[in-house]
């Protein structure tokens, strides 16, 4: 049984529709990682799945329950978890207290959790009484993963987790996102560094025009010349 | 010199009527313009938008405070305390829970239909005329005491001089300094406050963060309906009770929240001691203080007999202008209040 | 189309079947008097229907614009008063008018002295004592020359200018206090510009209460020169149809107007703005330029409305403007005909101000039997302000017609039309 299991779903804002039947499936403890140009509807996609936009056509199952247009309070106590790409810190709140925003939904006792998410990101531990808006985009950017790591989710959706970052935190962020993995949690991301992204992706799906186009684990995406050529840029881009 | 020479050649007399007239009077309008200043902060940084029947709210609280007065005379009398003080919780309690049911009938409907916010301040305009109209409906425009006989004044010498501070307001400064520090542990250390911080920073991601922004905007409502009514009845208690009331504290306290910055609760009590102290400031009449100076100046010297900044008539216009000077100097407030646009 | 049409129709004639009966019940001179007030406060409407309907703006203080405007056709039409022109008064004035300008001059010489090198903390200081040294300069001398003319001649007087010249200079005064308040507010969000309009409407207010040298204060100027001839010279009914005549022109020749203005390119303009601040600011529209225009322009507009109401009422008192006459009122009435559309807000000044001058009777006639019956059957005795207290119905009835409005209909009766691009 798929984690996640995405079938057609149509959505869109006000009337238009942006996405004309996007179907994406993961497994449990599997990275999936969303490609493809701007306005393909990959933002769109996590929006429409997480409850923030509401979905006309087709449906959302996951861990085999039909989750489709439900808000998203109630999907992150089914075990999801979503990081927007922007304005995803509380930024008067300490980076303490973000993480306890993330935990908002649980009753009982997440220290250990805590402490695990400073496990993951050392640098936010020394500064875990600083407003997150005080911090450097690649701190602000760990603030916000760990906020949606509070409640253990079983799938973590991030928005272009590296918009905006220098190389060196894309590629920090990266083998943070691998170790998240590692540790068992389901990741599904999308991202406008494709190559980087797709080399550490189980699954990969290139979108374009609110359709799939390609689907496939990420090593064979990066070796399809026609993925490649269309979506990926020239041959030589690291 | 010692500390007594030192006393007695300084115009002491004229300094202890600087202190009543000045400083005292300005700390106690300073303090209930600052609790209605927070309730105004806090649904302006919760819900967006700027809630104008806040000083019907308070008035209101003052009426039901009056209501419970004339209900259960005696229950000052149990504990030494005005009556309308001691009753003043269960006036808090039900402001709360009008402020609750008021949102839910006029403002809830339209924040779901995703109206522009103006459309709401609009409402909230609505909401004040319908709060107005009944109180005067019901208790008439007149004017009513809210204390009940003579009030205990407590006079502390200095010099040949008192500096005279009346019982309501000893109740006033108490409360208000509690009701601070109560605040400031709710929203620093209490889950439902620190969500409240928390929709205030960033709605869209407390959201998703799975924080119910209906629990928050209730206790957003109870925290601003109960301390309303507690400046109200404080108010009241102070001077009198009347349906004008509301008006003239509207532009007060919205003031003092956007001096303190909006969303900021400690910026909106500090905006309002910012805004008491400058209005009593500015109509005090400081001829009084240059008196003593008197028998040092040569005789041709004539000294006004009225020196106010502003003659009290346009007292309105001090908050007026705090506001506008924010506006242009620092439209974030003094506190760096949440974005605004 | 048609349809719409048709619910237009049947709109308008309801509401002349309405007047009809307020003129059989009432007599003429009732209802044209209720004409000429609706007829006024529909001009003010129309201007707020600019501010409001055409581009967003959130004006809660159009008392103290209509005030403002109302004073200055006095100001400009009431007959000379020669003895302030023999006394010292004009001088005096001069007098402070000078220390204002030198004042201001010095202020702001002093505000731009960083750059001759100046630090800017000595440049804040500098000017922060000059402005200071104005203030009590002006207002010392303020002082005295109202002082003086209060005592040698009441007040100031007009001007004497004919009636129509007042109404202009009324609508240019609301409208350069409107491009102050808006230079302000309009780059905030319409919340501060709701809480400052607020609080200007009673700072004007609080003024022309008080400024006795300049309009007499609670003493009341009276009577206001009229257009047309007054009533002790034609009788009530004529002089009223009349003015009435006057101000039915002035709603013709606005509605033309706006509704030309609207149709041109500089209308879709301000459409765009309003339905997409974002869009249109990429289009490279100074947004709050254009906004300060329509602000400046529903003012001016409201203000001509203001002065032709206070011309109406033959008296000036600074007391009679009220939040909820003159403010509140209006509001129901944009938003209740349809903000954004012209002939809907005409709809509503003259629907809502037939309803609020037969509510008065209506209110008192409810109240007097509530007290009735309340003593016949519960032994209840009416408190003695009972009347007064009734009026405040019509306060709650306001606030309950504004939000249910929001809320079922917030588009009013006779909504925007929307505009077709070819």
């Amino acid at each position: 049984m798929a984690l996640l299991e995405i079938s057609g779903i149509h959505a869109g804002y006000g009337g238009a529709n942006i996405l004309n039947g996007v179907s994406i499936a993961i497994e449990a403890e599997e990275i999936g990682v969303i490609v493809g140009p701007n306005g393909a509807g990959k933002s769109t996609t996590l929006k429409a799945l997480f409850g923030l936009l509401s979905i006309s056509k087709g449906n959302v199952t996951f861990e085999g329950r039909d989750v489709t247009n439900t808000p998203p309070e109630s999907l992150v106590k089914q075990g999801l978890s979503f990081v927007p790409q922007e304005y995803n810190v509380f930024p008067t709140m300490s980076v303490h207290e973000n993480l306890e925003m993330g935990a908002y939904v649980r009753r009982d006792d997440f220290r250990h959790l805590v402490d695990q998410v400073y496990g993951f990101f050392p640098p936010l531990k020394d500064k875990r009484r600083q407003p997150a808006g005080e911090l450097s985009g690649g701190q602000r950017q760990m603030v916000a993963i760990g906020r949606a790591l509070m409640t253990e989710p079983r799938l973590l959706l991030l928005d272009e987790p590296t918009a905006g970052l220098s190389p060196l935190f894309t590629g920090e962020i990266f083998e943070r996102i691998v170790a998240i993995n590692a540790a068992g949690t389901g990741i599904l991301m999308v991202e406008q560094n494709a190559r980087q992204a797709l080399a550490i992706a189980h699954k990969g799906f290139v979108l374009a025009g609110g359709q799939n186009r390609f689907t496939g684990t990420g090593q064979e995406l990066l070796d399809d010349p026609e993925v490649a050529k269309s979506f990926l840029g020239g041959e030589d881009q690291p | 010199m010692t500390e007594v020479d030192l006393l007695t050649a300084l115009p002491v007399r004229e300094f202890v009527f600087f202190i009543n007239k000045g400083i005292i009077a300005g700390l106690i309008i300073g303090s209930i313009y600052a609790l209605g200043a927070v309730g105004v902060t806090l649904v302006f940084g919760i819900l967006r938008f700027a809630h104008l029947a806040h000083g019907d709210m308070m008035t209101t609280g003052a009426f039901i405070a009056l209501v419970l007065t004339a209900l259960l005379p005696g229950a000052g009398a149990l504990v030494g305390l005005p009556t309308a003080f001691v009753l003043m919780p269960i006036a808090m309690a039900l402001t709360a829970l009008l402020a609750i049911v008021l949102d839910r009938w006029f403002y809830r409907p339209l924040r779901q239909a995703n109206v522009r916010p103006v459309t709401i301040v609009m409402a909230s305009v609505g909401v004040m005329l319908m709060m107005q109209g009944l109180i005067r409906l019901v208790f008439g425009t007149g004017t009513r005491p809210l204390y009940v006989g003579a009030k205990d004044i407590y006079r502390l010498p200095v010099g040949d001089g008192f500096i005279v501070v009346t019982e309501p307001q000893v109740l006033l400064f108490v409360f208000t300094a509690l009701c601070i520090v109560a605040l400031h542990f709710f929203l620093t250390r209490a889950r439902l406050g620190k969500a409240m911080r928390a929709v205030s920073d960033n709605a869209d991601l407390a959201r998703v963060s799975g924080i119910p922004t209906e629990h928050v905007v209730r206790a957003t409502w109870i925290i601003g309906g109960a301390l309303a009514a507690a400046g109200g009845t404080l108010l009241a208690l102070d001077v009198t009770l009347k349906p004008d009331l509301s008006f003239n504290i509207l532009l007060p306290i919205f003031a003092a929240a956007i001096v303190g910055g909006i969303g900021q609760p400690y910026g909106a009590v500090a905006g309002g001691l910012v805004v008491g102290f400058t209005e009593t400031l500015a109509v005090f009449n400081w001829a009084i203080l240059l008196r003593p100076l008197k028998p040092f100046l040569p005789d041709w010297v004539e000294l006004p007999t009225q020196l106010a900044l502003v003659p009290t008539e346009y007292k309105i216009v001090i908050p007026f202008f705090i506001l506008v000077a924010v506006l242009i100097w620092r439209p974030t407030g003094i506190f760096r209040g949440s974005v605004i646009k | 189309m048609t349809n719409r049409a048709g619910r237009e129709t049947l709109l308008f004639a309801g509401l002349a079947v309405l007047i009809a009966l307020v003129f059989a019940a009432q007599g003429a001179a009732f209802g044209t008097r209720m004409l000429v007030e609706a007829s006024c406060l529909a001009i003010v409407a129309l201007g707020l229907t600019i501010q409001w309907g055409y581009a967003g703006l959130f004006n809660v203080g159009t008392m103290g614009f209509i005030a403002i405007a109302a004073y200055t056709t006095v100001l400009v039409s009431f007959p000379v008063n020669g003895a302030f022109w023999t006394s010292n008064g004009p001088a005096l004035l001069g007098k402070t008018a000078l220390y204002l300008v030198v004042g201001g001059l010095l202020t702001y010489a002093m505000s731009q002295t960083h750059r001759l090198g100046l630090p800017k903390k000595f440049r804040t200081l500098l000017a922060l004592i000059a402005g200071a040294a104005t203030y009590i300069a002006v207002s010392g001398a303020l002082g005295e020359a109202a002082t003086h003319i209060e005592g040698e001649a009441g007040f100031i007087g007009g001007f004497g200018l004919p009636v129509w010249v007042g109404w202009l200079g009324g609508g240019i005064v609301a409208g350069a206090l409107g491009w102050a308040m808006g230079r302000i507010t309009l780059g905030l969000r319409a919340d501060y510009m709701a809480i400052a309009t607020l609080g200007i409407a009673e700072i004007v207010k609080a003024y022309l209460k008080n400024a006795d040298w300049l309009t007499r204060g609670t003493l009341t100027v009276s009577p206001l020169p009229w257009p047309v001839p007054t009533p002790a010279e034609l009788g009530f009914v004529m002089s009223r149809a009349a003015y009435l005549s006057v101000t039915a022109v002035m709603i013709v020749v606005i509605f033309v107007l706006l509704q030309r203005a609207w149709a041109a390119p500089w209308g879709r303009m301000m459409r765009a703005i309003r339905d997409n601040e974002l869009s249109a600011a990429a289009m490279g529209k100074n947004i709050s330029r254009r906004r300060l225009e329509m602000f400046v322009l529903g003012n001016v507009i409201i203000g001509i409305g203001g002065g032709a109401l206070i011309t109406f009422s033959s008296i000036f008192d600074p007391s009679s403007f009220l939040p909820l006459n003159h403010t509140f009122l209006i509001w129901v009435m944009v938003i209740l005909g349809g903000a954004g559309n012209n002939l809907g807000t005409i709809f509503g000044a003259l629907f809502v101000y037939v309803i609020w001058t037969m509510s008065e009777p209506a209110a008192l006639f409810l109240f007097d039997q509530v007290a009735y019956w309340g003593d016949r059957l519960f032994d209840w005795q009416a408190p003695a302000d009972m009347t007064t207290r009734a009026l405040q119905m019509r306060v709650f009835v306001i606030g309950l017609t504004i939000t249910l409005v929001l809320r079922f209909a917030p588009r009013g009766l006779i909504p925007e039309r929307p505009v077709k691009y070819e």
